[in-house]
């Protein structure tokens, strides 16, 4: 014991002197972050494949008739739910990339088996028209309005109290009192 | 009774026509004697309703008899059948939900014609358009779907109710959705009349607003009990799955809301008269376009219930419908014109009109969706399917776009808001959102840089406080006001104010119902699921719940048989009680069905499916869900009911007139 505290003190002395750690400090370490950064790597590749899971999963529905999400189709004795969630995992685990394995989905089962229209083609307008919609909508209440207000414009304010307008003003009290 | 009611349906078609036709006539020839024709139509309509109910109760009667002879019952029921189910029969296939649809029309018409010296021409132009809608439904029930017509063979017992449909929200959801469907004929019928009539001055709106906001209530009822219908029903862990017959329900819902909104422009200020009046006929419209969509078949759905080739009456009638609404508005557009113009682009009536806007988008986005199948096989030659990601990615952002100004529109003031005003209306309100916001993420509930639901999520519950705190800041700026002049507290000053303007204060409530269900809406960014045997002492840890399988169980009833898990359920340690998710199969047509079990807090429901047994029989499979803050958009729903009904209450000064003018017409009489 007297023999070892020396040595180990020799050696936090010399990583405090030269400001490094040393070769075995250094070898520990280095062993810590591999292993973290490994562990990490493994169990973000899953968290991953779980996610993608999900993702793609809740982007197709069951082709049995039910019109549920593939993910969500509960049906008893369905035909396909079950089938198309192992072919989804097993893909996915044989590291195929998401375009990949929609393709021979969409191949295998039809493209109605994807639960949004794609973005390319003609189902591009799906996604297109009701934000365009939205767009031109505001663009005509904004339009409407300035009209409005433009014809509403160009009139002489009556100074307060003005003789003849009290019809006007208890018409004003009586519409705007909600 | 299959004679019974065939009768019954054959003469309300008869009395439909002579209401039409007689009514028709006594409004075109406008002379003494019409006033005697227009009486026998009115009085034809009210006979329609006997009829229809007499229609109504010989199918009901049939099916509690067990009336096999009758094809409809011997579909739709068995002996077995609870008798509650045996009721709902009636709305369970096509011919049943198209008499309902007769049937409620029918009573609406009832009402209508009774209450007819409201305004006896407006009334009786609105009684034609009614009976020409019934003879739509009559021509339907009594040659294209015939809910009495006979069984090709004698049977002992019937094929028994769809499984999804035996469930108690089933026996009440339909008539609820009915009766807001149904319920936008009489503002449409209003509006067709005043158009036709050319009505002098607003009262139509008057009239037709107590209509349209109980038609309303009724429909935001059907939708959300269709919500928790399939909440507790299909067992997927969700409630709204973006399917065709969901959306069409909304449909309507959404137009009627704008509906709701800038009628209050017409009212108040002679404005968006001709914009109204198309929101009506589309609503209606809209309501008749919902029902071909179920009923034809055209899209597939997990609700369609009833589908045959019925679709293309439909067509028809909304083809004849749109025609009769363009030409009207066409020969009186000039009567439609605007009586002011807007002052300001600071005022309720922007607000409106962007409000307007809004929902208008998100009935074209819902209907886009919907019908963009076919749209795709017609011009591509392949269907694709438009579900939950296209809605979800799309209708967000009109939602959320609805929500800020669920809370910007009531703070404005008509005409003109001043920008002192609307700092003052929206400083604090706006400090406390973004309060919320950073704590959210400074105690780590959300990340909203994480995903874009997450995002979304964030948003609309930011957004959803800054409508809450306006909206309470609102009724503090009252009640103090009134406190300070009455010496009540608050609450009762509270009170004191909503009861002086039920129809303001009415109207903050459902804004806050809407804030509500917004909040639970959001919470479904954060669901979490797990699926996996569950044996004697198998355990799944979701959340902060831990589940431990103890066993399963059958049940053997005449209706059906059942498996049942039985599962206890801690929480940090501490019991919380035993659920039992149950599958069941159904005897008559050997279909099974699905009874979630569901613990319902605020913060969360756990919901627990059970999926099957395991290869080996032995274990039950769980499916468990965690969805957070679902509780709060059945709560949303309560508060948005109960702010309808006291905005269909008369205001307190209004009602003590109308008690002072009762009281003194005896003196008046005794004084003569």
């Amino acid at each position: 014991m007297e023999k070892q505290s020396p040595v180990v003190s020799r050696q936090s002395l010399a990583s405090a002197i030269s400001g490094r750690p040393s070769r075995s400090l250094r070898f520990k370490l280095l062993v810590r972050v591999t292993v973290i950064v490994l562990l990490a790597l493994v169990f973000m590749g899953a968290g991953d494949n779980a996610q993608r899971f999900s993702t793609l999963g809740h982007g197709m529905v069951c082709p049995c008739g039910c019109s549920q999400i593939l993910l969500e189709c509960n049906h008893v004795g369905c035909q396909y739910s079950d089938r198309m969630r192992a072919e989804l995992q097993a893909q996915l685990n044989a590291g195929d990339s998401d375009e990949a394995i929609t393709q021979a989905f969409t191949q295998k089962y039809g493209n109605t088996i994807l639960a949004a229209p794609t973005k390319t083609g003609f189902n591009l307008v799906a996604w297109i028209v009701p934000f365009l919609v939205l767009a031109l909508a505001t663009l005509f209440a904004g339009m409407v309005v300035r009209r409005w207000r433009t014809d509403g414009l160009g009139m002489a304010a009556a100074p307060a109290g003005a003789p003849g307008f009290d019809r006007f003003r208890e018409q004003a009290r009586r519409e705007t009192e909600i | 009774m299959a004679s019974f009611g065939t009768f019954a349906l054959l003469i309300g078609l008869a009395l439909s026509g002579y209401a039409f036709f007689a009514g028709l006539l006594a409004l075109a020839f406008r002379r003494r004697q019409s006033a005697a024709l227009s009486e026998t139509a009115r009085r034809a309509g009210i006979a329609v309703f006997v009829c229809v109910t007499a229609a109504a109760f010989a199918l009901i009667y049939s099916a509690f008899t067990n009336d096999f002879t009758v094809e409809y019952v011997r579909q739709h029921s068995n002996k077995a059948l609870p008798g509650i189910y045996k009721f709902s029969a009636l709305w369970s296939g096509q011919e049943g939900s198209l008499l309902l649809w007769a049937w409620l029309l029918a009573g609406y018409g009832f009402v209508l014609r009774l209450r007819h010296k409201v305004d006896p021409k407006l009334v009786a132009y609105a009684s034609v358009v009614l009976a020409a809608i019934q003879i739509f439904f009559l021509l339907l029930l009594n040659f294209a779907a015939r809910p009495f017509g006979l069984a090709a063979r004698a049977v002992e017992d019937g094929n028994g109710l769809n499984p999804l449909l035996q469930y108690p929200e089933m026996v009440i959801h339909p008539p609820m959705l009915y009766l807001g469907y149904v319920g936008f004929s009489v503002p449409f019928a209003f509006a067709l009349g005043a158009l036709a009539m050319r009505y002098p001055g607003e009262k139509w709106i008057h009239i037709t607003r107590r209509w349209t906001m109980v038609t309303w209530g009724f429909l935001t009822v059907g939708v959300f009990l269709g919500m928790h219908w399939a909440y507790s029903v299909l067992g997927w862990g969700g409630y709204w799955g973006w399917d065709p017959v969901e959306n069409a329900s909304v449909l309507p819902w959404l137009t009627g809301t704008a509906f709701l909104h800038s009628v209050m422009m017409q009212e108040k200020r002679g404005m968006m008269k001709k914009w109204n009046m198309w929101l009506i006929f589309i609503t209606f419209m809209l309501s008749i376009l919902g029902t071909w969509l179920t009923r034809s078949g055209v899209i597939s759905s997990v609700h369609a219930f009833a589908q045959s080739s019925i679709g293309v009456w439909f067509l028809v009638f909304l083809g004849m419908t749109f025609v009769v609404c363009a030409a009207l508005f066409i020969l009186n557009f000039d009567h439609l014109s605007s009586e002011h113009r807007l002052e300001a682009i600071l005022s309720r009536e922007s607000s409106f009109l962007f409000n307007n806007v809004i929902f208008l988008v998100a009935c074209f986005t819902v209907l886009w969706g919907t019908l963009f199948p076919l749209l795709s096989e017609a011009i591509q030659g392949t269907k694709v399917t438009v579900g939950p990601p296209f809605f979800n990615r799309v209708m967000v952002p009109v939602g959320l776009l609805l929500l800020v100004l669920t809370g910007v529109g009531p703070l404005l003031a008509w005409r003109k808001t001043s920008l002192g005003s609307l700092k003052r209306n929206f400083t604090v309100p706006t400090l406390i959102a973004i309060a919320s916001g950073i704590a959210m993420i400074g105690l780590r509930w959300m990340t909203p840089w994480a995903s874009l639901t997450e995002f979304y999520s964030w948003t609309t519950i930011v957004l959803s406080v800054l409508v809450a705190a306006t909206i309470f800041a609102e009724f503090g700026r009252g009640a103090r006001v009134i406190s300070g002049k009455t010496g009540q507290n608050v609450v009762a000053a509270m009170v004191h104010l909503t009861r002086r303007n039920t129809r303001r204060y009415g109207g903050y409530l459902v804004h806050f119902g809407v804030v509500l269900i917004m909040i639970g809406f959001a919470g479904a960014a954060f669901n979490q699921e797990r699926e996996q045997e569950m044996g004697l002492g198998d355990t799944m840890q979701l959340g902060r719940y831990k589940l431990v399988g103890k066993t399963f169980t059958q049940d053997d009833t005449p209706n059906h048989t059942s498996d049942a898990a039985i599962i206890d359920v801690y929480e940090n340690g501490k019991p919380l009680g035993t659920m039992y998710p149950e599958k069941r199969l159904f005897k008559a047509n050997n279909e099974p069905g699905t009874i979630v079990a569901i613990r319902s807090t605020l913060r969360d429901d756990l919901y627990l499916v059970f999926a099957g047994l395991n290869a080996t029989g032995t274990k039950p499979i769980i499916k468990a869900y965690l969805n957070p803050l679902v509780g709060w958009i059945w709560f949303g729903v309560v508060i948005t009911i109960l702010g309808t009904l006291i905005a269909l209450v008369p205001n307190m000064q209004a009602a003590e007139q109308r008690q002072h003018a009762l009281a003194a017409e005896p003196l008046a009489v005794e004084g003569d």
